[in-house]
């Protein structure tokens, strides 16, 4: 991706544990209302999931197409059971792009064209050349990586795309166990879907009264929105050519719009943190991990 | 070591540590640069070239051999320390290196294709395929599971791709998949991924408040105690956290893992080695932990039962109390 090529912005995988229906109102709206040039489908938490959107899918991906958006189908970031290879498998089946967030998947790929997604661990160049020689057309980095350590990547990257996560909770971990069924009392096999009550994720609190993470089912999430504002113009100039936004149970329309506008140069950092503040109601802005601090931190 | 008997593969945290634990019977011992290259990067630990090559002749002296870890993810711009740790643990001998990161293993397996490699657990390699990639693209002889399998998913495994295992014995529980947490960076900004160290002792503080002492990392609280009360380090993953209204060790339990008990079961799934955590534990906590794992697998050998060695590990125990983590059903 040279640094000339126009700045493209994603709406990653839906994280959270919707209804069917609100998912489907979600990803119509962005087909017909959101300056978004490609879009992550796909069940990437917890596979007890990925029954509840399968009979919406293929409607949103042609809904999504039909608006000129390009779609990408992402993928489990922890595999353990034969039944999620299996799905991994049809997923890889189907001709739409995958996002590989497991390393089961890079090999269910086997050479064909993919994305490489924020899951598996590439944070140096020798790992992102090998797999670019194996296949990977973008990789998008985990959320980790400080602003020096994206420049080096995306500066000798040549053909493949660097994506980064620029809006939205970051994800901290994948588990086995599901926290959101242990916060309810309830084992992994029997959760109910208890994800399902807390549409950005549940909040946990320290001992001293912090709000310090985010539970989603078997994923930890920060707390705060993690943000790339102020350096979004440099990763551009290093070669960053797509900048990723995590779906919340926001107005995401408006947040694409004001991405779109800031890479653009239409508006400034500033006036972009200022709105999403307004839009978050008290819960923080951080920017620690891109600035290489720690990551709950906004600098 | 006999055919189909378990491997035991024992920490060295120091040299004194590896000579305790050959002397205590382990059959190898694993260790790793004083540097980030190494997932236990802590002040007063690890080994420098030199040392590994003493530690190298203590254990073949004796038939026993060396694992080298550099199971870190090498950043950007900045991968010359792991490559170099790759060509150090060959030039010292090593009988294996114990590696995570896609290009270093890539390095190691164009620049030393006859060193024998195996996959870390922070590689978090929980599935045929993941395992099949390995072992297909970077020669990969052994992999390290996470510890998120249970017996019966193990026992697939080693079915499905005929690759070495090695399982987790006696240590910590490691709830998240393991190389791709970013909990202790979040909280107070080193990376375990790329820097080797979870909850470092300089970011960690303990604090006292009405009656009660705070232990911290970095500016979040991640328990709290009645005084006298023991109190576990504070890593992110064993802190308690409020959910609900009520305050609860959310993602683990402060136990130990311990599978002796069940070590029939491990070699009857195939497993071929047993991994005993503890890199950052005295030596003498090593002596007593290789030496009883060492007397039941011997037991487990003569076709005797393991349940006598289990007292012997009790007093060591995390927190004093033990489980079989995910190798049992209902741990999720």
């Amino acid at each position: 991706m040279s640094a000339t090529a126009p700045a493209r912005l994603t709406l990653g995988p839906l994280l959270f544990h919707w209804s069917a229906a609100k998912r489907r109102d979600f990803y119509l709206r962005i087909a017909d209302e959101a300056p978004i040039d490609t879009v992550y489908l796909g069940e990437v938490v917890c596979s007890k999931r990925e029954s509840a959107f399968a009979p919406y899918f293929d409607e949103a991906v042609s809904r999504l197409q039909a608006a000129g958006k390009t779609v990408v189908h992402s993928t489990l970031a922890l595999v353990t059971t034969p039944r999620e290879v299996g799905t991994l498998r049809e997923s890889a089946a189907r001709g739409l792009l995958v996002e590989a967030n497991d390393v089961a998947c890079l090999d269910v790929l086997a050479g064909s064209p993919h994305v490489v997604g924020p899951y598996v661990n590439v944070i140096n160049e020798r790992t992102r050349d090998f797999l670019a020689s194996q296949g990977a057309v973008r990789i998008v980095l985990p959320v980790e990586l400080p602003e020096t350590s994206i420049r080096a990547i995306a500066a000798g990257a040549g053909a493949t795309a660097i994506e980064i996560h620029a809006f939205g909770r970051q994800p901290l971990s994948v588990a086995m166990r599901c926290y959101h069924a242990r916060s309810h009392n309830l084992s992994k096999d029997h959760c109910q879907l208890v994800c399902g009550l807390d549409a950005d994720g549940l909040t946990a609190t320290s001992v001293a009264g912090e709000d310090v993470l985010t539970i989603n089912g078997t994923q930890t999430l920060s707390f705060g929105y993690g943000v790339v504002l102020d350096e979004i113009g440099r990763l551009r100039e290093s070669g960053v050519g797509h900048f990723r936004l995590s779906p919340h149970d926001l107005d995401m329309v408006r947040v694409a719009t004001l991405y779109r506008d800031l890479l653009d140069r239409r508006t400034e950092p500033a006036a972009v943190a200022a709105e999403l503040r307004g839009m978050l109601q008290g819960r923080p802005l951080i920017n620690g991990f891109v600035r290489g601090h720690a990551g709950m931190t906004w600098n | 070591m006999n055919a189909g008997a378990l491997e035991l593969v024992c920490p060295a945290g120091t040299p004194a540590a590896l000579r305790a634990a050959v002397d205590a019977g382990a059959d190898s011992v694993y260790c790793g640069f004083r540097d980030r290259t190494n997932a236990r990067n802590y002040p007063g630990l690890n080994f420098d070239p030199d040392e590994l090559v003493e530690g190298i002749a203590y254990a073949h002296d004796r038939g026993r051999k060396v694992l080298v870890a550099i199971n870190t993810f090498p950043p950007a711009g900045d991968t010359g320390p792991w490559c170099l740790a790759v060509d150090r643990a060959a030039e010292a001998g090593a009988d294996a290196v114990i590696l995570a990161d896609i290009g270093l293993l890539a390095y190691a397996t164009r620049t030393h294709p006859s060193l024998r490699r195996h996959l870390s657990v922070q590689a978090s390699a929980a599935n045929a395929p993941s395992i099949r990639y390995y072992r297909d693209h970077f020669g990969v002889r052994r992999v390290v599971l996470p510890r998120v399998l249970s017996i019966e998913e193990v026992g697939a495994l080693v079915a499905d791709t005929g690759i070495e295992t090695e399982v987790f014995a006696f240590g910590s529980v490691g709830p998240m998949s393991e190389g791709r947490c970013f909990l202790s960076s979040y909280l107070c900004g080193v990376s375990p991924t790329s820097e080797g160290a979870c909850a470092p002792a300089n970011h960690v503080s303990y604090v006292e408040s009405d009656g009660r002492v705070l232990s911290k990392l970095g500016p979040v609280t991640l328990n709290a105690f009645a005084p006298g009360e023991p109190a576990a380090y504070p890593t992110p993953c064993k802190g308690r956290y409020v959910t609900h209204g009520r305050a609860s060790y959310l993602f683990e339990e402060p136990v130990a893992l311990n599978a002796l008990a069940i070590l029939p079961e491990l070699r009857a799934a195939g497993v071929t080695a047993l991994k005993i955590e503890g890199r950052q534990r005295s030596r003498a906590y090593v002596a007593q932990v290789v030496g009883a794992f060492r007397q039941a697998l011997d037991a487990l050998a003569r076709g005797q039962s393991v349940e006598p060695h289990l007292s012997a590990l009790r007093q060591e125990a995390e927190g004093g109390r033990e489980t079989f983590g995910a190798y049992r059903k209902g741990w999720k």
